[in-house]
């Protein structure tokens, strides 16, 4: 496994990776202000769950106070390392921010690594709210605080990535420029993968536009592909800008 | 060029939704293992998911099935290149018998140099209260330190009342909880390369001359024995084990002579880390509880003789543990 420059395109909070098979794949890593904000609800948690404790504790009696303190240290360490472990990688905090903690080498995530970069909170959090941390999550590539660089650690944004559904936007719908099979094949010929890929993402969140920006989007989209490949006007007449666009994908998406 | 999506999608989906139910299944059920013809599987569709994001990045950059892919691979990837061991259910007795004082031996240098460091602070310390009596005032960190120890001697012997009385449990576990933030604190500053574990344990040898050196120009050698052995045959080579700890990692960090890289040998030394402090951690419940219940009364309640030699003898069983036990296991 080694890790790539970023190639073009790539938001630079993104970490790729290349398996020994010559595979890329990359992990959206998590900043410093997500985190932030992740060990903040975390914080609270701790908090509820002291306070909840010395509430429960209280019928202990002459042990309460000593239970009380044992209590939050174990709650204030074991938090992290019990929630990371249980849960994979993953506090309340981030689970609610959908950010988990992984392996930096994308490698399963060891037991004493959760336990090392969480001990190691304890120099993070110098001299207050994490200011060591922070500054080392600000200054490293990988966004990693003290404790991420001894254990090998990495944060990184949970995408969620369901299976793609193409099919709803390519297939099924009579298309009027197949008949032109010249004409679709000079297409073919002439559309990057970059205008393909543009105009199958517009079709694929299309209904997530403002009807005002879908207007626009599709007729700008349309337009370069009529000065790509000109369709006699028959093929065209009555389709909408979306329209064509679709007919447009499903061309160059699909093989004749 | 671009694929033909919808063949491509009709071909693969099939194959990416078995390796997803695969991983899913492992995530659910880790400790499971695989027979062969599943590992086989497994395998393949991790190779084929491999091929398609592969197919994907070179003749098309349809975003959405690359994110799909890549989050797949990327979890599949975790499963097939894992060398490390799987780890054991843990069993606690093997883990603090063997796990833990062998693990101890196989870092002895780091170990001695905490020793080191600290002999040389308790050395500073007791020549700084002789040559300067008065930073007794800035070095003792408690004003129970800072008094006369002969009239504390005097005040602890007579007094009539137990003044923990109630309390004891809760101080009790301040002490464990504060001693062993210290011997985590002492270990985590090994990531200043180390400079942050030998300050850390040079001041708590400074505070350790400095009181001894104190007591024993004082005329009470005894008492300061007596005082200190119970829980400090423990404490102290607990603190001394969070710079072990802290050393290691700061080993791992600057690699002398290493010719491994920075990342593969921290991950070395991860569960080593994890497993001394754990120990010291373990170490320091005894040494609070010894503290509190025993340290703090003095004679007559209890006699000094019996005090350290209830100190002496935990030192040697600690040495004893940490030298020989789990020695002879495989």
């Amino acid at each position: 496994m080694s890790q790539v420059g970023q190639a073009s395109g790539l938001p630079i909070n993104t970490l790729r990776l290349r398996t020994p098979e010559g595979v890329v794949f990359s992990l959206p890593l998590a900043g410093p202000v997500s985190r932030f904000l992740a060990w903040g609800i975390d914080a609270g948690c701790i908090l509820a769950a002291t306070s909840l404790l010395n509430q429960l504790l209280g019928a202990l009696g002459g042990f309460a106070s000593a239970a009380s303190v044992i209590a939050y240290f174990v709650i204030s360490i074991g938090y992290g390392i019990g929630c990371e472990w249980y849960w994979r990688g993953q506090t309340v905090g981030k689970r609610v921010l959908k950010l988990r903690v992984m392996d930096v080498q994308a490698l399963h995530l060891d037991f004493s690594q959760i336990v090392v970069r969480n001990l190691l909170r304890f120099v993070d959090m110098l001299p207050g709210l994490y200011l060591v941390g922070g500054t080392a999550c600000v200054l490293t590539r990988r966004f990693q605080r003290l404790g991420d660089l001894a254990a090998n650690t990495i944060v990184v944004r949970n995408v969620d990535a369901p299976q793609p559904d193409i099919e709803q936007v390519i297939g099924g719908k009579f298309n009027s420029l197949l008949e032109y099979r010249h004409l679709t094949a000079r297409l073919r010929q002439r559309a990057s993968p970059e205008s393909a890929a543009v105009a199958l993402e517009a079709l694929l969140r299309r209904d997530s536009l403002d009807p005002q920006a879908r207007l626009q989007l599709f007729a700008d989209l349309a337009r370069h592909f009529r000065e790509l490949v000109e369709f006699p006007p028959e093929a065209v007449e009555q389709l909408s800008d979306e329209q064509y666009v679709r007919n447009v994908v499903e061309i160059l998406y699909r093989r004749a | 060029m671009i694929i033909d999506l919808s063949r491509f999608l009709a071909e693969e989906r099939k194959h990416w939704s078995e390796l997803e139910a695969t991983l899913d299944r492992m995530d659910k059920n880790p400790d499971r293992r695989m027979k062969l013809d599943e590992l086989l599987k497994f395998h393949e569709l991790y190779e084929r998911a491999s091929a398609d994001l592969a197919k994907i990045e070179t003749f098309s950059s349809e975003p959405e099935i690359r994110r799909y892919l890549e989050r797949l691979v990327a979890r599949a990837y975790g499963e097939i290149h894992e060398t490390r061991e799987k780890q054991q259910r843990l069993n606690p007795w093997r883990w603090f018998s063997a796990t833990f004082p062998r693990t101890f031996r196989r870092h002895l240098g780091a170990f001695w140099l905490s020793v080191a460091v600290t002999i040389a602070g308790c050395v500073f310390g007791g020549v700084a209260i002789r040559i300067d009596p008065e930073a007794k005032q800035v070095i003792m960190p408690f004003p129970g330190l800072k008094e006369n120890p002969a009239d504390r001697v005097h005040r602890e012997e007579s007094a009539k009342d137990d003044k923990l009385a109630g309390q004891k449990s809760t101080f009790a576990a301040q002490l464990m909880t504060h001693n062993t933030q210290v011997a985590i604190f002492t270990m985590a500053l090994g990531i200043t390369w180390g400079t942050g574990t030998t300050v850390s344990l040079f001041y708590n040898g400074v505070i350790l001359g400095a009181v001894a050196v104190d007591y024993v120009y004082a005329g009470q050698s005894q008492f300061l024995m007596g005082w200190l052995l119970p829980h400090g045959a423990i404490e102290i080579p607990a603190i001394l084990l969070g710079g072990q700890a802290g050393f290691l990692l700061a080993g791992a960090l600057i690699g002398w002579g290493s010719r491994k890289s920075r990342s593969l040998r921290l991950r070395e030394i991860a569960p080593d880390l994890t497993t001394i402090i754990f120990g010291a951690g373990l170490l320091l419940i005894w040494a609070g509880i010894v503290e509190s219940f025993l340290s703090q009364y003095h004679q007559p309640v209890i006699p000094y003789a019996l005090k350290i030699a209830f100190g002496a003898t935990e030192l040697v069983a600690l040495t004893l543990f940490l030298a020989k036990s789990g020695a002879s296991q495989k």
